[in-house]
């Protein structure tokens, strides 16, 4: 045992069956002393850290928060310093550090998409109601909202979503049938990666074979690990969670890494303001991801699989959580994969209310159980990812590409769009559209285009500016309409793609309140690490409370500048790199009203 | 001596720094490249003797190829790297990390060169807004034993008293970083007194913190009476006669009076790290008053 202190506060029973439960399922929990222990005592316990996310998460919803008799119970099963056990659950803010005053916390979303339709008004009544309720980020509810994600006492999580007071309680008494989803483009012969959706029944394995499900996995099994990573970089396919990196490039890189263990995270922690597109493939075609994953982990030659999942997304881990069961029953997942002697298996990581987290070097550290830190790059995940091994991280809508470009061909993949952006593209409307929801288009269609598809402008007012590639992306106005969405257009007229975020708004709504809410998300958001995220974010969410209030443009300006140089120059991740980039369009298109 | 001692590498990497091409052996970084050119770089969470963390970002150079600055003391050296430590875009980020630490936090007992550091970048956390309107970590000090005070809002959370408490020296992972964003602090599980943490009392926290944050209980009371003086102060080295391992100590008096005591972080036996008699026990050596 290493030489720890624990303290003396005392788990409750279901605290103890909670933690007990959760480390059995990975496994037995007494240690056995070997000869190593004595040599490398430390490390020897770091192989259990690990487990410490899902135990805090056990621990909340035993007891509805983080205990210090459960923690303390926790730390001297892991053996992991208190300190640092409790550094890691204020990291979350799933995880609450006061005892909750009913059975169920509600977060209510009151971000950007969701304070257009009246969120602001549902926490106000909520807490006259006496309702615990807590404002939350955004949900990945944005087509629907406003949402609300109900966090349940020794109880499952669940989430409401197009809701008022009146159907919200009604909902939290009564367990509803949940609503199947509608595309707005259903039966469209143009949906490649949502021609399922709606149509397959998530939870039917059969189902998903009788709809071409698994052709891809035969075939990959048939061509090859190295021909499975030959097409796809012949499809020209790129990663789709924001940085746009060749996919082909990125497994060829841990597929040469001979002789290490290598890894396949599946970046589920779709947390960009605006986005949606990951949650509903989740839901609503899981099988498609774990046949995906499961050719790209042949391909790169990882027998592990991890799929780590926003913690607001009780509903698609639940869908993905059975898929997995049943792969795994059919021979699809685990020791001899469909009879070729290969390996793979996956296991979920639920998140805990992190934006970072989708930072890719941040997810690995919340998965090993430290705070959700990114991590500084060079080295990189493909020869120092998780655990410090190799490991390939794509993101949901990258991996559902896979079985086609597999089943076609890359070159017919590559066919598609346009000569830098092949495929088709997810677009996640919200705001001021006729039809919001999400949309499916081949690369080259441009702004205006998508728009219309989703019935053009709607509200009050006239069409003032769109949102694109969410809080971390950019504004445009509507002179933009006639820009196509690829990665190249979009970088060549300096605005993001990002997840594929197309907010719209009207000159009737308040800009400035958004603007300002995305200045507050950056700064709820930034992990505290460095200091040009953690300090710049907070003064530039008061120096936009100060342009707002006292017209004071001039020298805020300069400030400004030299804010969103430090951020974009000096911080250590993402997050910081682009926390001043929507603010910054806002202020340079004019967007702000000052009075 | 056992023969796998690590000795520096002997193959040289030749690299461009501030447009004079210079050799430096392979796996140093490029802030050890800078202090063998001479060139002075800033640096608030890096010690000799601790892993770089690069948190604080004041360090940061221009790398050639690479679109965001880079921090110096944790990325090591390439061959044909081309590196600038004084462009616009370096010293800009310098003067806003000191800018924005000196507009949160207090730091006027934080180390001298710190304060050089935020003159000579030009530094101007005024025109963050008048302090009313602007956040900072003010809170009350932490007196919670007869040896340490932690004033945190001085705390330029630089990880460095983490470290030393934890892989780095110690390791008795008393404190860690808890809270996220700007209400990120150093902390207790659950906040508790040292005395009920993990806390043994090494005192190698201290050691460490450049800000004043966490100091001696006889440096702070000096502080308050304003009778702390260390230009006023010498320092005597011996070697502590607590135990047979031999660690180096600095004993600083102040009239005639044992203040504090370091150890050299370049001595091989402590890289500067003690525990609590090294640390302490010179208490019993003078009368208390």
């Amino acid at each position: 045992m290493p030489d720890l202190k624990f303290s003396n506060s005392l788990p409750t029973n279901s605290e103890k069956k909670a933690v007990d439960e959760t480390i059995e399922l990975h496994g037995p929990v007494t240690l056995e002393i070997t000869e190593r222990l004595v040599y490398s005592g430390w490390q020897r316990t770091q192989e259990r850290r690990h487990l410490l996310l899902p135990t805090l998460h056990a621990l909340q919803r035993a007891s509805g928060w983080i205990s210090p008799g459960g923690l303390d119970y926790a730390c001297r099963v892991l053996e992991v310093p208190p300190a640092e056990a409790y550094s890691v659950a204020t990291f979350y803010h799933l995880f609450s550090s006061q005892p909750p005053s009913g059975d169920q916390i509600l977060h209510v979303c009151d971000d950007i998409a969701c304070s257009l339709n009246g969120a602001n008004d549902l926490i106000d009544n909520l807490r006259k109601e006496g309702y615990e309720t807590k404002p939350s980020p955004c949900l990945g509810q944005c087509e629907r909202g406003p949402a609300v994600f109900v966090q349940g006492v020794a109880s499952d999580d669940n989430v409401v979503f197009d809701t008022d007071l009146k159907q919200l309680q009604k909902s939290l008494t009564e367990s509803s049938e949940k609503e199947s989803i509608k595309l707005p483009q259903a039966g469209s012969d143009h949906l490649r990666l949502l021609s399922r959706v709606g149509i397959v029944d998530p939870n039917s394995l059969e189902d998903y074979k009788s709809h071409g499900g698994y052709e891809a996995l035969i075939k990959a099994l048939e061509i090859g690990d190295e021909q499975i990573i030959e097409e796809v970089s012949t499809s020209g396919l790129r990663g789709r969670g924001g940085a746009a990196f060749p996919t082909g490039v990125k497994w060829k890189a841990v597929a040469d890494e001979k002789g290490r263990t290598h890894h396949l995270v599946c970046n589920a922690d779709e947390s960009e303001p605006g986005t949606f597109k990951d949650r509903v493939l989740m839901e609503n075609d899981p099988f498609a991801l774990i046949e995906s994953m499961t050719i790209v982990g042949l391909a790169i030659n990882a027998e592990k699989g991890w799929f780590y999942i926003r913690g607001e997304y009780p509903i698609a881990k639940q869908r993905l959580a059975g898929a997995i069961e049943k792969a795994r029953k059919s021979g699809l997942l685990g020791d001899d994969i469909l009879g070729s002697g290969r390996k793979f298996d996956i296991e979920i990581r639920s998140g805990a209310g992190a934006y970072i987290c989708g930072e890719e070097t941040a997810l690995f550290n919340s998965i090993e159980g430290f705070r959700g830190e990114p991590r500084n790059k060079p080295p990189f995940p493909t020869t120092n990812g998780l655990f410090n091994e190799p490991t390939v991280v794509n993101n949901v809508e990258t991996l559902a590409n896979i079985p086609r470009i597999i089943l076609n061909g890359g070159e017919a993949f590559a066919a598609e769009g346009t000569d830098q952006s092949s495929g088709t593209r997810l677009f996640c409307l919200s705001g001021r559209v006729a039809l919001p929801g999400l949309y499916e288009f081949e690369f080259g269609a441009t702004l205006g285009e998508i728009l219309d598809a989703a019935g053009g402008f709607s509200g009050p007012g006239n069409l003032k500016a769109i949102l694109l590639g969410g809080a971390a992306g950019s504004f445009v106005t509507p002179e933009s309409i006639d820009l196509p969405l690829t990665f190249e257009d979009t970088r060549d007229a300096g605005v993001a793609l990002g997840s594929g975020v197309i907010m719209a708004f009207s000159d009737a709504d308040e800009l400035t309140k958004t603007v300002l809410r995305i200045a507050e998300f950056f700064r709820d958001e930034s992990c505290g690490q460095c200091v040009p995220c953690r300090v710049g974010t907070v003064r530039q969410e008061e120096l936009l409370i100060r342009v707002a209030d006292k017209n004071s443009v001039e020298t805020d300006i300069s400030l400004f500048d030299d804010l969103a140089s430090v951020m974009s120059d000096a911080s250590i991740c993402g997050l910081g790199h682009t926390a001043a980039s929507a603010i910054r369009s806002a202020l340079n298109l004019g967007l702000l009203e000052t009075q | 001596m056992s023969e796998t001692t690590e000795k520096p590498s002997e193959t040289l990497v030749e690299i461009t720094l501030n447009d004079k091409k210079i050799s430096a052996p392979e796996g140093s970084t490029i802030l050890d490249a800078c202090k063998q050119a001479d060139i002075d770089t800033p640096t608030l969470c890096w010690a000799e003797n601790l892993t770089p963390v690069n948190v604080c970002r004041v360090c940061v150079v221009e790398v050639e190829g690479s679109r965001a600055l880079v921090p110096s003391c944790s990325r090591p050296i390439e061959e044909g790297m081309v590196i600038s430590t004084d462009s616009e875009r370096v010293n800009t980020s310098r003067r806003m990390v000191l800018e924005l630490l000196a507009s949160s936090v207090e730091l006027d007992r934080a180390d001298k060169e710190i304060l050089e550091w935020i003159t000579y970048y030009g530094s101007n956390p005024d025109r963050m807004g008048n302090s009313s309107e602007i956040k900072t970590s003010k809170q009350p000090v932490k007196i919670q034993d007869d040896l340490y005070v932690r004033d945190y809002e001085r705390c330029i959370l630089c990880y460095k008293c983490v470290e030393a408490c934890g892989d780095d020296a110690q390791h008795t992972f008393a404190i860690a970083t808890a809270g996220r964003g700007f209400e990120a602090h150093i902390s207790t599980e659950f906040d508790v007194e040292l005395p009920d943490s993990a806390c043994v009392y090494c005192g190698n926290c201290i050691g460490v913190c450049p800000t004043g944050a966490l100091v001696f209980k006889t440096e702070h009371d000096m502080r308050e009476d304003n009778s702390w003086d260390p230009d006023n102060q010498e320092v005597t080295e011996t070697i502590c006669g607590f135990c047979g391992v031999g660690c180096n100590l600095e004993l600083h008096t102040q009239d005639e009076k044992i203040v504090k005591v370091t150890s050299p972080s370049d001595h091989s036996v402590t890289e500067g790290h003690l525990c609590i008699k090294g640390r302490f026990g010179w208490q019993h050596a003078q009368p208390k008053n």
